[in-house]
């Protein structure tokens, strides 16, 4: 048993956490994806609360394999992860520094307002050709793009093409 | 959880979360058939993603099912090793695949039906039914976005798209009726507070199919003709031919893992 004054400090955790990329966008990590729910110590076990992005995305036992190996190499012995549900994983947690990552690698950033929980206000505002929800190019910067699919290479992104530039590119939807 | 706990409710309540739970896992099977054979790309992705949201689902209501249950049966040992009278699934999501229409307009006439359900789960008495419910509503909004678009699209399209998503409506609309019906099991989940008694879905379900068929310039067919039977486990015979392939690696080998 590691005596109460050795073990990693919480903060020291979410650090080590925060070098662990996600496995499939791998520029951003968990930390930035905001998957990390909580970080504690419950005796001599360290707990880390991890919640799922999507229900069904394959991702999510690499991840905790990931989380796994990184607070191991670290020198942790006794470690729990528990899977949190609620509250349910939202894009409103990524972090503004992943945002700005997931630009930089060419996936459109989440924006507010896109999600489907409000489609058929966002419908009646297209239809009355006032909808102003753009999503930016992360290519050129441009604001003529089209949505091709409402989904992508993963689950949490849709499809898109740039109208100036002509690139596809993914965008990382609201949920 | 105080509602749970007599043997009547859990019953009742284990009942609910496989009819949950089957409908997502034999509509995501039937979805996942389609993968590397629709018609473009785009679509091809989005009906994997889709299944791949539905399958994740299944874990989480299979998973809680056996969780109720309380014998051990995980959500793997549910999918898996059940016969077809063991499954709750309404018999409209083990319609065939058909053509892409016909594809299309079950997905529509489901993801209307779950976007509902879900939504009136997320205030669930039972609070693991809830969260699961508040995740999973969150997906199929997108499901649904999705399928009222290429309705829309495909409905006010061609001579062509517009006949077969016709036919495709007139074969499948008598297969609705199955998710407002009540039987006991209903009756009590909806008593207990846990869930929404079927019937009180059909007028928000019938104001967004409505409104996408109008816009898609589709006709619902007349009649009130309701097939009914997969919430009890009485099935047509296209269930067994889905569990044939689902199936079979657990039965010839069981226990095998990746």
């Amino acid at each position: 048993m590691q005596p109460q004054s050795d073990r990693a400090s919480t903060d020291q955790v979410w650090e080590w956490l925060a070098q662990v990329p996600d496995p499939e966008i791998p520029v951003i990590s968990l930390t930035d994806l905001g998957i990390i729910r909580d970080v504690e110590w419950q005796g001599d076990t360290l707990v880390v609360a991890v919640t799922p992005t999507y229900s069904g995305c394959p991702a999510t036992s690499i991840i905790n394999m990931d989380i796994e190996t990184a607070l191991r190499s670290n020198g942790i012995e006794k470690l729990r992860l528990d899977r949190r549900l609620s509250p349910s994983w939202t894009t409103h947690w990524i972090s503004e520094a992943g945002r700005e990552k997931l630009r930089a690698y060419g996936i459109a950033p989440p924006i507010d307002g896109t999600a489907a929980d409000g489609r058929l206000d966002a419908r009646v505002a297209r239809m009355a050709g006032e909808s102003n929800l753009v999503i930016i190019c992360p290519r050129c910067g441009s604001n003529h793009t089209e949505k091709v699919s409402q989904f992508g290479s993963t689950p949490c992104k849709a499809s898109y093409r740039c109208t100036d530039c002509l690139e596809p590119f993914d965008y990382f939807k609201c949920i | 959880m105080a509602q749970g706990d007599t043997t009547i409710d859990r019953t009742a309540l284990f009942e609910f979360l496989t009819r949950m739970g089957d409908n997502s896992l034999i509509l995501g099977h039937r979805v996942s058939e389609w993968c590397g054979l629709s018609p473009v790309l785009e679509e091809d992705i989005a009906l994997a993603n889709v299944a791949l949201d539905l399958i994740g689902q299944t874990q989480l209501w299979l998973g809680l099912a056996g969780e109720v249950e309380g014998k051990g049966r995980t959500a793997d040992n549910l999918a898996y090793l059940r016969d077809a009278g063991a499954f709750r699934n309404l018999l409209l999501v083990e319609r065939p695949n058909g053509d892409f229409g016909q594809t299309l307009v079950r997905q529509f006439l489901f993801d209307a039906w779950h976007f509902e359900m879900l939504t009136a789960l997320k205030k669930s008495t039972d609070a693991r039914v809830a969260e699961i419910a508040a995740k999973a509503v969150k997906e199929v909004a997108y499901h649904l976005e999705r399928s009222s678009d290429l309705i829309i699209r495909l409905g006010d399209g061609t001579d062509e798209s517009r006949a077969r998503m016709q036919a495709a409506l007139d074969d499948q609309w008598s297969y609705t009726g199955e998710m407002f019906l009540a039987d006991d099991a209903d009756r009590a989940v909806a008593a207990a507070g846990i869930a929404p008694a079927p019937d009180t879905l059909r007028a928000a379900w019938e104001k967004v199919v409505k409104s996408v068929l109008s816009e898609a310039t589709l006709t619902i067919p007349d009649g009130s003709y309701a097939h009914k039977g997969g919430k009890r486990g009485v099935h047509t015979e296209h269930l067994g031919f889905i569990l044939a392939q689902m199936q079979f690696l657990q039965r010839a080998y069981p226990g095998t893992t990746w």
